[in-house]
């Protein structure tokens, strides 16, 4: 494990595999990937819907059932010192750790909290299993919590329902956030959120990930929000990472094919000429393509990328991508 | 008989809901005096922006006809939407009028085939003889970048996102409409997708000249596909005109803080400010004087209690004060 990791990902293939009337299929969302966090960090995972941006997670996190299995290799984590295998956490381990030191804000804030309990009561129902405190302390320490967050007071005595979905994302992660947890994952925190609230919730991470020093693991799709919050930025296709590196070097200098067409479908309010989306779609997992998985896709796809899967290559400090164009320079995408 | 000027007009359109708390209702503007026409034979894409809870919806649905204006004037080629009867809704309106919704999955059965819809609006509609539909249909899905035999005999759950959101489209397309009101139609899509559906909503306008109203939280793609936009700020339009004007240099506050908030993927274009949220949306809809006086960086007094009117400024509507006495 590297010096100042929280959470490493060694050579992690993790597939779902089902049989269902003798049939077995293999679909393998997240196929040798190795990452390494470093505490305190904004680290953003990218990639268009279907490419095992959540699966990674779910297993970073821990959280997985069958068909979910993880194949190969490991995810440590390691808590001043103590380290532990996500992969093969008892459920003793997984009681001690969860909100305590590791968090996670789900997508879609508007089914997690109970719609038949006040706010409050929820915060008391997460609070007291991990403290045992008394009603009252847990209604003072959610207080003291919220007006830190900058969040109206009125929301502890109201329904979910009486929120706005803003207002629910962000009551969302204060309840996650208020054990003050090192490691949060945040599962497109911002989807389907209009763009002054989206703004606002971004702001509210950065916020609790600054006032603590956590670390956080961010995925969504919108390079925008990356931009804006994460210090690092992985990229993902096809259950394969293809690119990592620095937010401004991969969003000012893109190597991987792949991360050039994400950042260039985005429209933009310099110019309105014509712009294309990428072409075809992410492949199915249960069979994905030969060689490189985006050689399909790819304009720029030469002879052995159909058939010779591309080594990851560290192109600065860094900055690794994994392409065949890379390997010889004077060929590098542009 | 003349053919009318306007395809569709909106005058002083208002929709008051109420909001009833024990005894007590309080009337709720969702829509406030929205006026705006789209002219025949000039098809455009006209966007319809603003934050969850603005009323973009409500307009959309009175357009549909599904809501009745409480208020005000909504005509489709000079006929009142509100006093269409059943027949003409069915045999003329819907013909000429199609919705494409924000989630392609919540608009189909999961346990129909999708195609199905496809040869129900032939049939529904009389559009081609039962021997032609096949054929009928193919030609629109393609115009859609589908083929028949992609989707024939499939149900919604094997399409992806993109997919099944393009067939809603083709199926609005099988009446041949003159006005398509999309309804947040690229939320639920991937960045790169949302590019190919309003990437083909500017070649319908322009190839096969259907006029279609886009209501859309996304600044962005109403600012690479629309001709023409209105800001919606809790049931107020607060700023229309050419998008290049509105989007390209805004001037309402509300257009200025909307169009700020967008994340750009450029690290040299972060954010530097914070940003002030709306504490709850009713008190908005609910408060006297400009509606975003609560959260407005240059509010005045004047602001607090009075309703600024909108003013003609640099080629467009600005409902602001700070546009009083600017020349126009």
């Amino acid at each position: 494990m590297q010096g100042d990791a929280i959470v490493e990902a060694k050579d992690l293939k993790a597939y779902y595999i089902t049989k269902a009337y003798g049939v077995e299929r293999t679909v393998k969302a997240v196929d040798d990937i190795s990452v390494s966090i470093k505490a305190g960090e904004v680290y953003g995972l990218a990639g268009e819907s279907g490419c095992g941006k959540s699966t990674l997670l779910k297993v970073l996190l821990g959280d997985f059932q069958p068909p979910l299995t993880v194949v190969e290799g490991s995810v440590a984590y390691d808590f001043e010192g103590q380290t532990k295998d996500a992969t093969k956490l008892s459920e003793q381990d997984k009681r001690d750790i969860r909100w305590n030191k590791v968090s996670y804000i789900p997508q879609g804030s508007m089914h997690v909290l109970n719609p038949v309990r006040r706010i409050q009561d929820t915060f008391h129902d997460f609070i007291t299993t991990h403290k045992g405190t008394s009603k009252s302390q847990s209604y003072d320490m959610t207080r003291k919590y919220l007006r830190d967050l900058g969040l109206p007071e009125k929301v502890m005595r109201s329904y979910p329902h009486q929120l706005s979905g803003g207002m629910r994302q962000r009551v969302t992660i204060a309840l996650a956030t208020i054990l003050w947890p090192k490691l949060i994952f945040a599962d497109e925190p911002t989807t389907a959120l209009d763009v002054v609230v989206q703004r606002g919730v971004i702001q509210l991470l950065k916020d609790i990930q600054q006032k603590e020093g956590s670390t956080v693991v961010l995925i969504t799709h919108d390079l925008g929000v990356h931009a804006n919050l994460a210090d690092r930025i992985g990229v993902l296709y096809a259950g394969k990472l293809v690119e990592e590196a620095p937010t401004r070097t991969i969003l000012k200098s893109p190597k991987h094919p792949y991360t050039q067409f994400l950042i260039n479908s985005l429209p933009t309010f310099e110019e309105r000429s014509a712009r294309e989306g990428i072409p075809g779609r992410p492949p199915a997992l249960d069979h994905p393509p030969s060689g490189c998985r985006f050689h399909p896709r790819c304009p720029m796809a030469i002879a052995k990328c159909s058939s010779i899967e591309p080594k990851m290559l560290e192109l600065s400090p860094g900055h690794r991508a994994a392409c065949h164009l890379l390997e010889e320079p004077n060929h590098a995408a542009a | 008989m003349q053919q009318p000027k306007d395809l569709l007009s909106a005058e002083h359109l208002t929709k008051i809901f109420d909001i009833r708390q024990g005894f007590s209702s309080k009337a709720f503007h969702a829509v406030d005096d929205a006026n705006f026409q789209l002219v025949t034979g000039k098809p455009e894409i006209f966007s319809i922006a603003g934050e969850s809870g603005s009323g973009k919806s409500t307009l959309a649905k009175m357009i549909l006809g599904m809501e009745l204006p409480s208020l005000g004037q909504l005509t489709y080629k000079g006929k009142p939407i509100a006093n269409l009867s059943k027949k003409e809704k069915r045999s003329w309106f819907y013909s000429e009028v199609q919705p494409v919704f924000q989630d392609p999955f919540a608009a189909f059965s999961p346990l129909k085939r999708i195609d199905h819809y496809l040869f129900e609006t032939v049939a529904n509609y009389k559009v081609v003889r039962r021997s032609e539909a096949d054929k009928y249909i193919n030609g629109v899905l393609e115009e859609v970048g589908l083929s028949i035999a992609e989707v024939k005999g499939r149900y919604p759950n094997e399409l992806s996102g993109g997919q099944a959101q393009r067939v809603a489209i083709a199926r609005a397309l099988i009446t041949k409409p003159s006005l398509i009101v999309a309804d947040e139609p690229v939320s639920m899509l991937d960045a790169s997708l949302r590019m190919s559906i309003v990437n083909m909503f500017r070649k319908l306008k322009e190839e096969n000249g259907v006029t279609i109203i886009y209501i859309t939280h996304d600044l962005a793609t109403a600012y690479y596909s629309a001709d023409r936009i209105a800001v919606m700020l809790r049931g107020w339009i607060v700023e229309m005109g050419p998008v290049e004007k509105v989007l390209g240099n805004p001037m309402h506050p509300y257009t200025q803080n909307l169009k700020d908030s967008i994340p750009q993927a450029d690290p040299d274009k972060v954010w530097d400010k914070t940003t002030n949220l709306a504490e709850m949306e009713a008190d908005e809809y609910t408060r006297k004087g400009c509606r975003f006086a609560g959260r407005c960086p240059a509010v005045m007094d004047k602001c607090k209690t009075q309703e600024p009117p909108s003013f003609q400024h640099d080629g467009r509507a600005v409902k602001c004060f700070l546009y009083e006495d600017a020349v126009a």
